[in-house]
């Protein structure tokens, strides 16, 4: 039963909390706002809000400048690639952890959990180093596996704590009816596993696609995803605002939208199933 | 029960995950504590070496070994303690403002009103921008001395506008940094709230129980857990914290750990004080592991 709350109440709260919501998400908006102004506009004081000649010339001035397209590109591939290969990888592993635990089980989670501790700083020298003697630096397929590793515990706690929850009993019912592994794997666990798996996959993309120390340090131009296209932006070049905010509109844009989605995985995923 | 059969498959698939984190882990790190004991400069291998201490002690590839004196180096620099303390006040103060931030947020959010699940992904979108686009943004359209919007904003009412970026660093950048983490403490501190028990909420509301004993002897309580899974976590993030610094330029005055690090050894191209720098992070993001580890340890056992 919903507990009554007096109108007055609510509207008082609906008060409070839009504007407390509107100020968190105000440079976001304001960054959209700005994409669709002159540069003389966009520094205009007072600023202008709605009141201003809209325009959308600095989206096609931004793929100019700098080719908007292949970067995109190359945070589309980065995103899915890594997230492909790391399900290939944690979905078995988390499959066997949950349904045919070992008495190490618990521990071996735990000592994933721990390789997300150590800083990136620690292995940058050396992974530098290897890429560059194995000509994977600046390279999709180096970045890739950068980023599959990187995400992996994750992965692999959120898919264990959703494989966690699909009933044993259903396994045993299958069993008894004579169903072999490959046929109880295929027809009774997989579409019970789907939801998990889909979860995980949005997690990792966002992940993946806000990652900015690896693909950073790591790539220059011919894999840099969109971090990199972004902190191109940061040396000023007389009037920018207007591109820099149509530059990074598009460069959030995908993954708000995913978010909306995503808010309940991304509990579950960034807490190692700690809180769900 | 797992049969035998199905126990050598569960090694099997476990196997790839545990080989690739195990050489993700091991390999860099073993060989960024060899360099660390090396004199190893990227410009020039081995050529100081020879020159500055001829007949030293040499590595199989011709490098010199350093001992410990890329650490002392390290240890002794002054740009170490500058980026240390910007470490520490980075991460202490991000996680008072999201915790403090993020609870009052959640209990705001779990309030009934118009609009909620819209003012929501506003309150969370921040934690979905991408690191370099935050640390634009704000110092561009926002911290602007001239036509940042909060300059205007201290105009109108009458205050001197902050030039952020060159008066007060590194504000400037836990304020970009809390922007993005609030949201994240709000969400998850939120889904705990929303697990309260609802006959919970309404028996304290029958009997009457003021607001403020009842979040202090029901909410807190359920909500220490969920704090220190966000303290945890945040500070793992935290502590690595450097595409902020990167794009805002601001490594001379709010520059942290990693970002010495990566000074050291992307730009100065010194491999063997980069890598006990390293170290060093690594050292220093294990001890607090420890402790975090064991406080969260005793809230999951409970």
């Amino acid at each position: 039963m919903a507990r009554t709350v007096s109108t007055r109440r609510k509207m008082i709260v609906t008060v409070l909390a839009w504007a407390i919501g509107l100020l968190i998400f105000f440079p976001i908006l304001w960054t959209i706002l700005t994409s669709f102004k002159t540069e003389g506009d966009a520094i205009a004081l007072p600023p202008k809000f709605l009141f201003f000649a809209w325009t959308t010339e600095n989206y096609g001035i931004v793929q100019e400048r700098s080719n908007y397209i292949q970067f995109a590109m190359n945070s589309i591939m980065l995103a899915l690639g890594s997230t492909f290969f790391a399900l290939i990888i944690a979905v078995p592993s988390a499959w066997a952890m949950a349904f045919a635990p070992s008495r190490r089980t618990k521990d071996l989670l735990m000592w994933m959990l721990s390789t997300k501790m150590m800083p990136p700083v620690g292995a940058l020298i050396p992974i530098y180093l290897i890429f560059r003697d194995t000509h994977l630096l600046d390279t999709r397929g180096g970045i890739i596996t950068v980023l599959m590793l990187l995400n992996l515990p994750i992965i692999i706690w959120m898919l264990y704590t959703y494989f966690k929850e699909i009933p044993g009993e259903i396994l045993e019912a299958s069993r008894m009816d004579g169903a072999s592994l490959g046929k109880e794997l295929l027809y009774v666990l997989t579409p019970m596993a789907i939801p998990g798996i889909a979860s995980t996959l949005l997690l990792n993309i966002i992940l993946a696609w806000n990652e900015a120390f690896w693909t950073l340090a790591l790539t220059t131009k011919d894999a840099a995803p969109l971090t990199q296209f972004i902190a191109s932006y940061s040396s000023p070049e007389g009037l920018f605002w207007a591109k820099l905010s149509a530059a990074s509109t598009m460069a959030i844009a995908p993954i708000l939208v995913l978010g909306w989605f995503a808010q309940k995985q991304l509990v579950r995923g960034l807490t190692f199933g700690a809180v769900k | 029960m797992a049969t035998q059969q199905t126990r050598a498959l569960g090694k099997l698939a476990v196997s790839p995950s545990v080989v690739a984190l195990f050489l993700w882990m091991i390999v860099p790190l073993a060989m960024t504590i060899y360099f660390s004991f090396l004199r190893y400069n990227l410009l020039d291998p081995n050529a100081a070496c020879a020159i500055l201490s001829p007949g030293s002690l040499t590595d199989p590839a011709n490098r010199c070994l350093a001992g410990f004196s890329n650490y002392s180096y390290f240890l002794t620099d002054p740009a170490f303690f500058r980026a240390m303390g910007n470490s520490l006040k980075l991460v202490g103060w991000v996680l008072g403002i999201s915790v403090v931030g993020g609870t009052l947020l959640a209990l705001l959010l779990d309030q009934a009103f118009y609009g909620r699940g819209f003012v929501r992904i506003m309150m969370i979108a921040p934690f979905l921008v991408m690191p370099t686009v935050s640390a634009l943004v704000w110092k561009n359209m926002m911290m602007n001395p001239v036509s940042g919007f909060i300059a205007y904003l201290f105009k109108l009412v009458g205050l001197e506008p902050i030039d952020w970026f060159a008066h007060a660093p590194m504000t400037a950048v836990v304020i970009m940094v809390a922007w993005q983490w609030v949201p994240f403490a709000t969400l998850i501190l939120l889904t705990s709230l929303q697990s309260l028990d609802e006959e919970q909420k309404e028996a304290a509301e029958m009997d009457g129980t003021p607001p403020l004993s009842f979040f202090w002897y029901i909410v807190l309580p359920h909500l220490i857990r969920p704090m220190t899974v966000v303290i945890l976590i945040e500070t793992i993030f935290l502590l690595n914290v450097f595409a902020e610094i990167y794009v805002t330029g601001t490594a001379g005055t709010a520059g942290n750990l990693p970002f010495l690090v990566y000074q050291y050894g992307l730009v100065a191209n010194d491999i063997g004080g980069a890598s006990a720098g390293g170290i060093i992070a690594v050292i220093l993001a294990n001890i607090v592991a420890f402790f975090l580890m064991r406080m969260i340890g005793k809230n999951l056992d409970a």
